[in-house]
């Protein structure tokens, strides 16, 4: 029988990847197409975007981002380095928890600020919930240098969780 | 003086030099 205890781990590192594809796939589709297009649509067209297509993909943004984290405990919990990772394998001369772990609180980083900057602003910009034009054009500067922010981390905190076990795991 | 994340070429760069700093980083603890 295939369902064991390493097919369950193997089971949540690939919804992992799925939730954390979904997640960085958007962040860098809001980064790198819909953000720099913005200033090239006609005023006209602009809500196409601002009330169909960002809503939808903030939706699936914001819970693939819950998805990766939550799945990426439960993995780091069954692989049984969940301790040492939080620590950063401090003490531990593990360098794959190491890297697992700085990875770990990257992503951690990158989530708190979808749910708690990204999307709290972006909920203003859109016109989600009342606010001023001046509150708007403050949350829409906020939530796009956060996605910024995180755009950048997504670069560390990739190379972290993929040479974790490709890398480090190999060198030591 | 321009916020570099205003530009996304400086922000993916900054993100590749955050990348060897983590190597960097994961080496000296482990």
């Amino acid at each position: 029988m295939f369902v064991t205890h390493e097919w369950w781990e193997f089971a949540f590192r690939w919804l992992h990847i799925m939730s954390g594809v979904m997640w960085i796939g958007l962040l860098w589709y809001f980064n790198f197409v819909q953000t720099p297009s913005m200033p090239k649509i006609p005023d006209e067209q602009k809500p196409a975007i601002s009330k169909v297509i960002a809503p939808t993909a903030l939706f699936w943004f914001r819970w693939g981002a819950m998805a990766t984290i939550v799945t990426g405990l439960i993995l780091a919990a069954m692989s049984g380095y969940l301790g040492s990772a939080i620590k950063l394998g401090i003490g531990d001369h593990v360098g794959k928890n190491t890297a697992i772990g700085l990875g770990m609180w990257l992503g951690t980083i990158m989530w708190f600020n979808v749910w708690f900057i990204i999307w709290p602003n972006q909920k203003k910009a859109l016109g989600i919930v009342n606010a001023t034009p001046d509150e708007k054009k403050k949350a829409a500067r906020l939530a796009g240098l956060t996605s910024r922010v995180n755009t950048m981390l997504s670069v560390p905190m990739l190379y972290c969780m993929a040479s974790a076990s490709h890398y480090f795991a190999i060198t030591g | 003086m321009k916020n570099p994340l205003d530009s996304l070429g400086q922000t993916v760069l900054l993100g590749f030099i955050l990348a060897v700093v983590a190597h960097l980083l994961i080496r000296a603890i482990a």
